[in-house]
């Protein structure tokens, strides 16, 4: 069976102890999880936690089924099945002297990002966008000047009037 | 409204929650709990002598009534001593509530005296954990606990309380609620219409069914509901170590126990079978053997109440979740319905070669054991013990090649008499468990089926036993090694014997039974087995420890070849099947 990246967003209980959980559950059964962000929401009695995983479809449904099971999870939805909008957000320092200051700048004008802290040698870049552009971003400016990233990971919404709530 | 403490909140919620009794230990963390204890007399408390006793005790107690089962212990090492038991339970799916001490909430985190991440250590074999933040909390936990526990999938829930929040200084309005409801939580009730039509339709036209059933069967009015549908049906059914009793084993269309040491017939009727339909079992490894040589031309309809479980390892084709009971008892009248579409010229020809297997090499034909050898054969001891017990007994066991002896020759015909730890297969279960179901069941004969390898890894509970009066009967079947891995060992690492035996060092369990104030008895030979048991069984009020010396070079058989099919099978030492 081919493996897909999904985007499973999770509703869950703001309790203590939730979040570590949900990603025992993961290293327990042996899924992986590429990325994982969660922060409250506007219910302060929920807080919402997006992952991304790559797996065939039993191994997805596996997932969704024992994140499911735990008691702390309200709701979830695989956004990958539907349409959805989904978003990163970059911050990366890049080492940036002589001619090299003006290619970056022009790299970030074409990813539409925001130099956001300049120093005489360096550029600190904020870039958003799904994850292959802040990915396609990294290998245009060139791993060799790249020092630091620091990414987000995946958020994501459906797209339309599909909402994930109570 | 009354005011009490955290620590007697505690106990009144458990107290208006229906315990009866709770296993535990105490310590420095749970003193004021203890103390709560020592204030009333709703709540009886079982000391043992060891936190994984407690956890074995409560989870058979659990098994044995269909109740929750209770355990208190203090943190830290009380705490970790609780793990195995606790991990027990949750691979059996044993509705089980572990209330554990803490350290006092502002020393949580500094590597206090006795402190241990208890919801961090237990977090994968619990169903749910509840760190308590608030003493005011402590009776919805408590509810919610139990609530969790017991309903759906079952399984064990730690509740963590930090010893500030049962101290007596404070007082808080006390108040158990009659119900809870969580809206992240909501165990389905009813399997699906659709799919049970469906799946009606799969069963009435198979021409070689199988029913499979496994714990979950023991739930509610499973056991019942299972036993009308196969006579409704005339189809054959198996179970796994687990279910063993939710069907009467001495009903002839029980074809016995599946899997690795499954019978015969059990386990070529499942290869062979167009159909399985699995009532609460997990086609676990030690049922399916090779995943991709899994019964290649059976559909599969599952119902469980846990969805994880359908589809895990073996692709369901009409999957149905939802409780047993309830899925069966929508699915009954369709089938009494619609038994007339049973082919039973295909059902006829089906039965005839499932017999033949059984008279081939079921485990009552010719030769399945020596009962002429020197030596004493575990097998005919718990036949003789299935004999003077009338089939009645209450059996927990260990674990080892006595507890296969013990599933394949003890034929249980009520659920809820087999406590075994399946799952996890926990050497040290079977005398805190027939403890615990012997506590349940005052009047019941409870037998320990044991070897002399696991009865050592909680010997010191001969001591709970005393002091409660809880005269269990345990069954030795001492065979001087710790003989599944001998027999491992003969079969896959050319009897090289690595660290199986004891020299010359096992204890005079004669001896050691009298130490501890019970009764010992030594049997070697054959013409006096029953005899004894029958002296043995005799006395109900003492708890008497048989130490049967049977012949140690004895295999469990059949055996499921690893990596083939379900069908494919050791027989004996020296056959197997084509
Ligand atoms: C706590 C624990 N440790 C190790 C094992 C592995 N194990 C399974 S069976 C067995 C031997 C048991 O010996 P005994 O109790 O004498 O039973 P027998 O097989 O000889 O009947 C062992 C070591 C286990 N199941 N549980
Ligand atoms: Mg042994």
């Amino acid at each position: 069976m081919n493996k897909r990246r999904r985007i499973i967003s999770v509703l869950m209980e703001n309790e203590p102890g939730a979040l570590s959980r949900v990603v025992g559950l993961f290293s327990q059964r042996g899924y992986n999880i590429e990325s994982l962000n969660v922060a409250p929401t506007e219910d302060d009695s929920l807080s919402r936690l997006t992952l991304t995983s790559v797996g065939d479809d039993l191994a997805i449904e596996q997932i969704t089924k024992n994140l499911n099971k735990l008691i702390d999870v309200v709701k979830l939805v695989d956004l990958s099945e539907g349409s959805h909008i989904e978003r990163e957000l970059m911050m990366i320092k890049v080492r940036a002297t002589g001619s090299m200051r003006e290619e970056v700048k022009r790299s970030v004008d074409i990813f539409r990002g925001q130099i956001i802290d300049v120093t005489q040698s360096t550029y600190t870049i904020q870039l958003l966008g799904n994850s292959e552009k802040l990915s396609a971003f990294i290998d245009a400016v060139g791993e060799t000047i790249v020092l630091e990233v620091v990414r987000t990971g995946v958020s994501g919404i459906s797209r339309g009037e599909k909402i994930l709530k109570l | 409204m009354e005011m009490l403490s955290g620590g007697d909140m505690l106990i009144r919620s458990l107290a208006d929650e229906g315990v009866d009794i709770m296993f535990g230990y105490p310590g420095g963390a749970a003193l004021h709990i203890y103390d709560a204890i020592y204030r009333q007399d709703k709540v009886k408390h079982i000391l043992v002598r060891h936190e994984q006793a407690a956890t074995h005790a409560a989870d058979a107690y659990a098994r044995v009534t269909g109740k929750v089962g209770t355990v208190l212990v203090t943190s830290g090492p009380g705490a970790t001593n609780a793990i195995t038991g606790i991990a027990t339970a949750f691979m059996d799916s044993i509705p089980m509530v572990v209330i554990s001490g803490q350290v006092p909430s502002d020393k949580i985190g500094q590597d206090a005296f006795q402190e241990t991440d208890m919801i961090g250590v237990s977090r994968p074999i619990v169903k749910h954990s509840f760190m308590v933040q608030n003493p005011a909390d402590i009776p919805e936990i408590v509810k919610k606990a139990y609530y969790i526990a017991a309903s759906g999938r079952p399984g064990p829930v730690v509740i963590d309380v930090p010893k500030d929040y049962t101290a007596p200084n404070e007082t808080y309005e006390y108040n158990y609620p009659e119900s809870v409801s969580m809206r992240s939580y909501n165990p389905v009730q009813k399997g699906h219409s659709g799919q049970i039509k469906k799946a009606v339709n799969a069963i009435l036209a198979a021409k070689q069914p199988v029913i499979y059933i496994g714990g979950g069967a023991i739930h509610g009015d499973t056991p019942e509901l299972v036993t009308k549908l196969i006579k409704t049906l005339g189809y054959p059914i198996t179970s796994t170590l687990m279910g063993l009793g939710a069907y009467p084993s001495t009903d002839d269309q029980f074809i016995g126990m599946l899997g690795m040491h499954g019978t015969y017939e059990a386990n070529t009727a499942m290869h062979k079978s167009d159909l399985i339909f699995c009532v609460g079992a997990r086609f676990d490894d030690r049922v399916t053997n090779a995943l991709d040589k899994f019964c290649p031309n059976a559909k599969i309809v599952h119902i469980d109440i846990d969805p994880a479980s359908i589809s895990k390892t073996i692709a369901a084709d009409i999957p149905i979740v939802g409780p047993a009971d309830s899925v069966l008892q929508q699915m009954l009248p369709l089938i009494e319905k619609g038994k007339d579409k049973v082919d039973q010229p295909a059902l006829e020809s089906w039965w005839k070669s499932i017999n033949e297997w059984r008279q081939k090499h079921g485990l009552y034909t010719k030769n399945r054991f020596d009962d002429q050898s020197e030596m004493l054969k575990p097998q005919e001891v718990v036949q003789a013990v299935y004999k003077a017990t009338k089939g009645e007994a209450i059996v927990a066991t260990d674990v080892g090649q006595h507890q296969m002896f013990a599933a394949q020759y003890y034929l249980f015909d009520k659920p809820r008499k087999w406590v075994t730890s399946g799952g996890l297969g926990t050497m040290g279960f079977g005398i805190p468990a027939a403890m615990g179901a012997q506590m349940a069941f005052m009047d019941e004969t409870v037998v320990c089926i044991t070897g002399e390898g696991s009865v050592q890894m909680c010997i010191q509970e001969l001591s709970t036993l005393k002091q409660y009066g809880l005269p269990i009967k345990i069954i030795n079947i001492n065979n001087q090694a710790l003989g599944m891995v001998k027999q491992w060992q003969d079969m896959n690492y050319d009897g090289r014997y690595s660290e199986i035996l004891y020299e010359d060092s096992l204890p005079d369990f004669v001896k050691l039974a009298e130490a501890y104030g019970h009764v010992g008895m030594k049997v070697t030979k054959r013409e006096e087995l029953m005899g004894k048991l029958e002296e043995c069984f005799a006395m109900k009020d003492r708890v008497v420890f048989m130490d049967i010396y049977v012949d140690p070079d004895e295999h469990v058989y059949p055996m499921q070849i690893p990596l083939e099919s379900v069908g494919d099978m050791q027989l004996s030492k020296t056959e197997r099947t084509a």
